[in-house]
């Protein structure tokens, strides 16, 4: 079988030169072989569109109340960003609540998840559903059962309402990225630190939390951003306490002031600045890494 | 009984026993959380389904089950089309990410992160901020509407706001990343050797893309179709802000019966029809793909 020799022959050969295709000429060659960097291209300036949108019209100045149409430049939105009456305690509200919820979602799911990741129990399937059930679960379910649940009680929607509602959306995304992060888990680590005499706690503190603390802390993230961001179920729990998001809604009906645009405009260069960074310490770490090996 | 103590002795047995308890002891603050505020809930939302009554008179459980029909004879049109946009918009994100997300798993070499974090930056930015924009985007006195009423797209009185196709866009663009994510992961993982070792035996790159890349990616489709398809159906923000009453979606009826005209019961009784209906379709749409055997 001398046949056999050959398709191994020729594997061994770089596939990267097989697999380049004949350069065609011409614009339809052209087209045929970026055809799909084009196509991600414009799928990119569609994912932007609405953003540069948003920025622009944060410098615009409208005659009207509602910021929908390009009159003029101006700074003065971007010099005065709260200058528009509920917007900042808005805010306040928001980042209060944020910061509670994903305090407490991330404490609570990353139990939860470290249970699940080192632990054998009775129940663990039932656990699971229960985890996975509410990330697929319309928000508009969860957000009118919830609020089923206060009326029932006779207990007045608000700050604290709020709170409880976002906890509990969180804590399911909170064990999902805990989780991962945890799948590589060598238990051999805590055992080994046990055996040298640490006790329980100081095994945690020394050994197990190092271990977990990045996933730890982009659940953290991954929670304050959806608590942030949250509308719908907010809106049934809400009573007279006004988010952010709320405060948009409200306004999106009677005057949309530029100053929803500055702070919209705010986050994103906030968060997407705070990503590229982590994306470049995370490049110039590889390429140290890769110089010294 | 099945733990045996490593070390002899009443602190090696007091070590076991508090090994078998602690996941419970790790599980319980977040598991009673989500018992108390998911899923007695969603009892309430049964119990407050069938009863009947108003805010000022009060209302009682009486097995009142016309809750549901009456929501289904009077509102059937806003389900069907809750159904039909988020199956729409699904679909249409399915098209614009796959070959996005295979670009950039693919096609994008050492700047796959920057480009990752390029798709999910936009979403960064406030749903209802977002949605807005469309509708400046899209308004009758924007740029889009000018263009394409000068290239006869549009008749001179066309709009694309307050239209099934602006509600539908909407929800396509607000769910993407849902779409895109779990799309990327499927396709990152894809071993290119597979894909050299199909090209080693003659298959042309399409051949070797529908038979080696796409079935590995089902996963990905299937998480990322469901993970679209489920918000989308309960959505009510792209059909307010994007529509007119006669794009709204079960979720604004749920929403404004909860909210504004206080009937309770009837809302209950539409969210618990929207989450049934909901899972029906997710069981058809797994049987058909046989996914019990994808995500295993």
């Amino acid at each position: 079988m001398s046949a056999t020799a050959e398709p191994l022959a020729t594997s061994a050969t770089p596939a990267r030169t097989k697999r380049a295709r004949r350069p065609g000429r011409g614009p339809l060659a052209w087209l045929r072989r970026h055809a799909l960097s084009i196509y991600a291209t414009l799928a990119l300036i569609y994912l932007f569109l609405p953003i540069a949108v948003v920025i622009a019209f944060s410098f615009n100045e409208p005659k009207g109340r509602f910021n929908y149409t390009w009159e003029g430049f101006t700074l003065q939105n971007w010099l005065h960003p709260f200058d528009v009456p509920g917007i900042q305690d808005a805010i306040t509200t928001s980042l209060e609540i944020a910061v509670i919820a994903s305090l407490a979602a991330t404490t609570m799911g990353a139990l939860i998840a470290l249970a699940i990741a080192r632990y054998q129990f009775r129940g663990r399937g039932l656990i699971n559903t229960l985890i996975f059930l509410p990330m697929t679960t319309p928000e508009i379910v969860m957000g009118s059962s919830l609020l089923t649940l206060f009326l029932n009680q006779g207990v007045n929607t608000g700050f604290g309402t709020i709170v409880i509602a976002h906890i509990a959306f969180n804590i399911s995304y909170v064990v999902v990225t805990v989780k991962a992060r945890l799948a590589g888990f060598d238990r051999h680590l805590e055992e080994a630190a046990m055996d040298l005499g640490a006790n329980e706690w100081v095994t945690f503190r020394k050994v197990t939390l190092p271990l977990i603390a990045p996933g730890v802390i982009s659940a953290g993230l991954l929670a304050f951003a959806l608590s942030i961001d949250d509308f719908v179920i907010t809106y049934f729990n809400s009573g007279s306490t006004v988010t952010f998001p709320l405060f948009v809604w409200g306004s999106a009906r009677v005057a949309t002031p530029p100053q929803i645009n500055v702070i919209g405009s705010m986050i994103f260069i906030l968060a997407v600045g705070g990503m590229l960074v982590n994306v470049a310490v995370q490049y110039q770490r590889a390429k140290r890494a890769s110089a010294t090996a | 009984m099945t733990a045996i103590p490593r070390t002899g002795g009443l602190a090696g047995l007091a070590r076991g026993r508090r090994k078998r308890l602690a996941p419970y002891l790790l599980l319980g603050p977040g598991i009673a959380w989500l018992i108390v505020f998911f899923l007695v809930p969603m009892y309430y939302l049964g119990t407050t389904s069938l009863q009947t009554g108003s805010l000022e008179i009060g209302y009682t459980f009486n097995w009142a089950w016309s809750n549901y029909s009456d929501a289904i004879t009077n509102y059937h049109e806003q389900f069907v089309r809750s159904i039909e946009y988020a199956g729409l918009a699904t679909i249409i994100a399915l098209l614009v990410s796959y070959p996005l997300a295979y670009w950039i798993a693919f096609r994008s070499g050492r700047w796959k992160n920057l480009f990752l974090l390029l798709v999910i930056a936009p979403f960064f930015v406030t749903y209802l901020i977002r949605t807005l924009a469309w509708q400046t985007i899209l308004a009758d006195s924007g740029v889009v509407v000018s263009v394409l009423r000068s290239l006869h797209v549009l008749s001179s009185d066309g709009r694309l706001l307050a239209t099934s196709a602006a509600v539908i866009a909407g929800i396509t663009y607000n769910f993407l990343p849902f779409m895109v994510l779990p799309l990327y992961v499927s396709l990152e993982q894809v071993d290119e050797r597979l894909l050299d070792a199909a090209h080693d035996l003659y298959a042309s790159r399409v051949t070797s893309f529908l038979r080696v890349t796409l079935p590995l990616s089902l996963p990905g489709v299937f998480a990322g179709t469901l993970l679209t398809f489920i918000p989308a159906c309960g959505d009510f923000i792209n059909a307010q802000l994007l529509g007119t009453p006669g794009q709204y979606m079960i979720g604004n009826v749920i929403q404004s019966k909860f909210l504004q005209i206080t009937d309770y019961p009837q809302a209950a009784a539409m969210s618990f029809i929207l989450m049934a209906a909901i899972l029906i379709a997710v069981t058809i749409y797994t049987r058909l793909l046989g996914t019990e055997r994808l995500m295993g």
